[in-house]
């Protein structure tokens, strides 16, 4: 890379462009399936298959007294059915457990992409995969308000604020109509997607920053290369824990929604 | 065959834009994250809850169990205590018992003894009576003769009338008895 980088910094600065993966099927080049076979949905396919097998290994032969891969594979499902499903819905949560830990598990795998070596770059950084995750959830939650307080009833109780002045009440109504049964899963998805995106940027820039300090070619700005290498490294790791937030994030916003939807009070 | 559409105002420099959502993307996203809430919600998370639910049932039970040796050891021991409190009591009451057997006992060898006693001096008083008696017979027989040759000698008679001389005996035998009894 440092000997042969001017390939590399010609790309500096970085644009959206970056995003822009082509098809690793050459027959499909220009037709709207090449998107289906891209690296980014091999990315995603990989981050399937590793779950599925994570979990099928480790839960195999379960036994009462957990091993090691186990109990691991036990507090994944564990942590978000306790401290997620149960903790925001309420006992009847459990049931919502496998659903939000999918979700959980998908997104952090799919964001952990994002900073492992030759992937490097997330999935979710386009925006259609968080939003097929947020429209999900968005469907789930309005099925479960309908199912549960009836289609006018789950209308009246996702719009209407109870104990406003009435005066209120015409700005708030259409306020709230937006805010919950439109707005959330637009939200839910941008919130992931631009959080990877950006985040996939800030690597992009220092990296190549770097390359492009490196071959500027006064001597005096080879250290500010790699002072802007090391600072990669560092937001790298930045990168790690904001994207295990984002999965969180994610997780815990469904089990939000679904617990507004499916409360008896506002 | 983008379900966004490029925004209006974006630059056409550039073929792509940020906030595409191409349908190919779209169902592979869908299908992925399907096969995926599949398999973990049909294979895994359904054992993983039942993992959990036999882990409640077995620290449950073992509480349960210990509870029933606790009250098993409870009973057990009341049951001791009152085992071990009777048999005291009836310790205490065979005590008592061989002290008042023992009391009967003595009571009924010393009456005993002291009936033998009295027969044995009963007995003796007899003996003694009968044989102060037979003394007494005999001395009279002998007496008599003694007295009679005694006297005869004394006397240097015969004294061979019969009549005389048992009537001087019975006399002599008379005073003697009364001088005896006095």
């Amino acid at each position: 890379m440092i000997t042969q980088p001017g390939f590399l910094a010609s790309e500096f600065p970085p644009g959206p462009e970056v995003f822009d993966y082509k098809t690793l099927i050459p027959s499909l080049e220009g037709s709207p399936w090449g998107h289906a076979f891209t690296k980014l949905t091999l990315l995603v396919w990989i981050a399937v298959a590793i779950v599925i097998v994570f979990f099928l290994v480790t839960y195999r032969n379960p036994t009462l007294v957990p091993s090691k891969k186990q109990w691991l594979a036990e507090s994944v499902y564990g942590v978000v059915r306790n401290n997620i499903a149960t903790d925001i819905i309420g006992p009847q949560g459990v049931r919502f457990a496998p659903y939000l830990a999918t979700i959980f598990c998908f997104v952090f795998v799919t964001n952990l992409w994002s900073i492992v070596p030759f992937a490097q770059i997330s999935p979710n950084s386009h925006l259609a995969f968080p939003a097929v995750l947020a429209v999900l959830t968005w469907f789930i939650y309005i099925g479960l308000g309908v199912k549960k307080h009836g289609f006018f009833g789950y209308l009246k109780h996702a719009c209407v604020q109870p104990g406003v002045p009435w005066l209120v009440q015409p700005i708030l109504i259409p306020i709230e109509f937006i805010s919950n049964l439109v707005l959330r899963p637009i939200t839910l998805a941008v919130r992931l997607f631009a959080n990877m995106f950006a985040g996939h940027m800030i690597l992009l820039v220092f990296t190549l920053g770097g390359v492009a300090l490196w071959n500027a070619g006064p001597l005096l700005l080879k250290p500010a290369a790699l002072g802007s290498w090391a600072f990669a490294i560092i937001m790298t790791l930045f990168e790690l824990f904001i994207l295990s937030l984002q999965a969180y994030v994610f997780t815990l916003l469904s089990a939000t929604y679904f617990q507004s939807s499916i409360s008896e009070e506002h | 065959m983008y379900i966004a559409q490029e925004a209006p105002g974006a630059p056409a420099e550039h073929g792509y834009n940020v906030l595409g959502v191409p349908l190919a993307e779209v169902i592979v996203g869908l299908i992925a994250f399907g096969v995926l809430l599949f398999v973990l919600t049909k294979f895994v998370f359904p054992r993983m809850e039942s993992m959990f639910q036999q882990r409640v049932e077995a620290i449950e039970g073992g509480l349960v169990k210990a509870e029933k040796a606790q009250a098993e050891a409870a009973a057990l021991l009341s049951q001791y205590k009152a085992q071990l409190a009777e048999a005291r009591t009836e310790a205490a009451r065979i005590r008592d018992e061989a002290r008042a057997d023992a009391e009967g006992i003595r009571t009924d060898v010393l009456a005993k003894a002291r009936e033998e006693s009295d027969r044995i001096i009963a007995a003796g008083r007899d003996q003694l009576a009968g044989e102060r008696a037979s003394i007494v017979r005999e001395l009279r027989a002998e007496m008599g003769t003694l007295a009679v040759s005694l006297a005869s000698k004394i006397v240097g008679e015969s004294l061979e009338d019969e009549a005389r001389r048992r009537g001087t005996v019975e006399r002599a035998l008379a005073e003697l008895e009364t001088a005896g009894a006095r």
